[in-house]
């Protein structure tokens, strides 16, 4: 097997706030290689968003990555020096945000953003990165790229100004591109458009592409793997089909039951029991022991990842192993 | 834009209007010139005589008619003490009072944002500590106590700069100016600092509000993420957007600077207007007051008009043609 894009050993990335550590991301493992899509899903506060920020190198003070290691080929980027992690940065790995109408500075043109960005990472003179620039706008879509350039983003749709970033992210053809709810902010059509546009640059590429979502249905048609946080931990991984269709913790279990479908059409939507506990103050053991219904006395021990079935991994005393088969 | 402009002018109209009412009748309520103009042993005759030349002896609504047709035509009155044009008195002392005001400013700008903007970048250290407390004392100190203790510490003590008067001046598009040289420019050195500390204190905290507000936005992460250098990140990026406010402060203070230079201009014997101005009131030289009145509020329209203007360069989602 050759190198993988992107190996995260057991990173650990803690804020250490006033009020105590929190430990936005626990003990992370998983890999991607090249072309693939790993879904990273999530409800909100499970630590995805900081892993992504992890591997990019961008989480701020007062967090900082305690322990693990993320490995890009073959390189640990934890340890690499502030210089040497900047000339990756939206050169190799690149990320693009959530919220498209904040992610592009509002008093600059759209062509310093973009120029800049090719000039960070490429000795080209100023029409040549221009002229990368226009090419990048057209293969995302945006129609006569080269009087786009000239417009501020405020000129722009939602899903244009994430078509931008999009481009942006893509100037020097990443090795690996995180996507941190992409389409979250837009609406269903644009969502559709952004996905595919996404995907299939990917593809041509080579990209790995991590996707970090809460929302089931989008990663269904996407990802190649999926990994599910819950509290800062992975709770499970594999195929994306399988553990869509034979989800084996109960947390993925739960989470997949609440989406609203056709076939339990006029029965009362299941939902997880609970709320997210505090990050602050985490049960020990288990962190989703408070909301299981399968809990047990076991569950106050931590949980180590197991592989109850093939090609599958996931930290549960009481897998849904019985059901699934 | 045009529409615009035009808008604003015609504004600017009324407000210079409604400012000159306001100000001669001001003007007329302080205090009558007479009493202090005309020497009391001055004859019943010679006191007629000198109220009819004076203009004093019409209605106040007729002197105002009077001064707007004498101001349409660019007089705008004599000087009772002097005899000369009011407008010439103030031209006069002008060119002074602008070289302070306009290095105060410039001082405040040179200096402020960079210690804001390190206030703001690293704000648990014990340097942009230090900066936040001083610009405290910077703005509720009074500024003629400053100018004494500025006197006293680097005038009389050390010895290093001259206190009072411009110093040895140059000519430059036929107006005198102390900043072209040496001289000119030590004694220029302590005023001008007197009169900035207020400026450079909000300026500074300003840019500060805006670098702590700015930093944690998506934007500048997602320039970080682009692989920029921290020093793009902070001057592109970060710098232009808190621009607005800060051109906004520095705009407008530099027509208070103007306007109230007169405290520092009087503790360093600065030949300004606002010395004049000083002056005038204390004898009722009513022509210089009011005329140096409505200089004031053209200047602030003026600036106003500027600073909106430089809106647009600086926020291109600002577009003067959609308000008023």
């Amino acid at each position: 097997m050759t190198t993988p894009t992107l190996e995260v050993r057991n990173l650990r990335t803690h804020f250490f706030t006033r009020a105590g550590v929190v430990k936005a991301v626990d003990d992370v493992s998983f890999t991607i290689a090249s072309g693939r899509v790993l879904g990273l899903v999530g409800e909100s506060g499970s630590g995805k968003t900081v892993t992504g920020f992890s591997i990019i190198g961008l989480v701020d003070p007062p967090g900082r990555i305690a322990g693990g290691a993320i490995l890009y080929q073959g390189q640990d980027l934890a340890k690499l020096p502030e210089r040497e992690m900047r000339a990756l940065r939206g050169n190799r790995i690149a990320m693009i945000f959530q919220d498209p109408m904040m992610t592009l500075n509002p008093v600059l043109r759209i062509d310093t953003q973009m120029i800049e960005a090719v000039q960070a990472h490429a000795k080209v003179s100023h029409a040549e990165a221009r002229t990368r620039a226009r090419d990048a706008l057209g293969m995302v879509g945006i129609p006569s790229p080269d009087e786009r350039l000239q417009a501020y983003p405020h000129q722009f749709s939602g899903g244009m100004r994430q078509r931008v970033a999009i481009a942006i992210a893509l100037l020097h053809h990443p090795d690996l591109l995180i996507a941190d709810e992409p389409t979250t902010a837009l609406d269903v059509t644009i969502q559709a458009q952004i996905l595919a546009e996404v995907q299939k640059l990917a593809v041509n590429y080579g990209t790995a592409l991590i996707w970090i979502t809460h929302d089931l249905s989008v990663i269904a048609g996407l990802a190649d793997e999926i990994a599910v946080m819950y509290a800062g931990r992975i709770v499970e991984t594999g195929a994306a089909d399988a553990v869509l269709d034979r989800p084996v913790h109960p947390y993925t279990h739960g989470l997949i039951g609440s989406v609203p479908s056709r076939n339990r059409r006029g029965e009362k939507l299941r939902q997880i029991p609970g709320t997210t506990p505090s990050l602050l103050r985490l049960p020990p053991g288990c962190a989703f022991r408070t909301r299981c219904p399968r809990a047990d006395a076991a569950c106050e021990q931590e949980p180590l990842p197991s592989q109850p079935v093939p090609e599958r991994t996931v930290r549960c005393f009481h897998p849904l192993v019985a059901v699934a088969a | 834009m045009t529409t615009w402009l035009i808008r604003r002018l015609i504004q600017a109209l009324f407000v210079v209007l409604a400012m000159s009412v306001i100000v001669f009748i001001g003007v007329h309520v302080i205090g009558n010139p007479v009493d202090i103009l005309i020497s009391p042993e001055a004859d019943q005759a010679e006191r007629a005589r000198i109220i009819a030349a004076l203009g004093l002896d019409q209605p106040l609504w007729k002197q105002y008619l009077l001064f707007v047709n004498d101001a349409l035509h660019g007089n705008l009155g004599r000087s009772f003490v002097f005899n000369e044009p009011a407008l010439l008195l103030i031209a006069q002392r002008m060119p002074a009072t602008m070289e302070l005001a306009v290095t105060a400013v410039l001082m405040s700008i040179l200096f402020g944002i960079p210690l804001g903007l390190y206030a703001g970048l690293y704000p648990e250290g014990a340097v942009a500590r230090t900066i936040m407390a001083g610009s405290i004392l910077g703005f509720s100190l009074p500024t003629f106590w400053v100018g004494l203790m500025l006197i006293m510490v680097f005038a009389v003590q050390l010895g290093w700069l001259p206190s009072t008067g411009r110093g040895t001046t140059a000519e430059l598009f036929g107006i005198q100016w102390s900043f072209l040289t040496l001289d000119g420019l030590r004694h220029l050195v302590l005023p001008a600092l007197n009169l900035s500390l207020f400026n450079i204190s909000l300026v500074l905290r300003l840019t500060r509000a805006g670098v702590r507000e700015t930093l944690p936005m998506d934007f500048v992460k997602f320039a970080r993420a682009k692989g920029l250098t921290p020093a793009r990140v902070i001057f592109v990026h970060v710098l232009k957007n808190i621009m607005i406010p800060v051109v906004t402060v520095v705009g407008l203070e530099l027509g208070s600077t103007i306007a109230f230079a007169v405290v520092t201009e009087s503790v360093f014997a600065w030949p300004g207007m606002g010395k004049l101005i000083i002056d005038s009131i204390n004898v009722l030289d009513r022509p210089v007051i009011v005329a140096y009145l409505m200089m004031i509020v053209l200047l602030f329209v003026t600036i106003n008009l500027v600073v909106d203007l430089l809106y647009t360069v600086l926020d291109p989602r600002v577009r003067l043609e959609a308000k008023g």
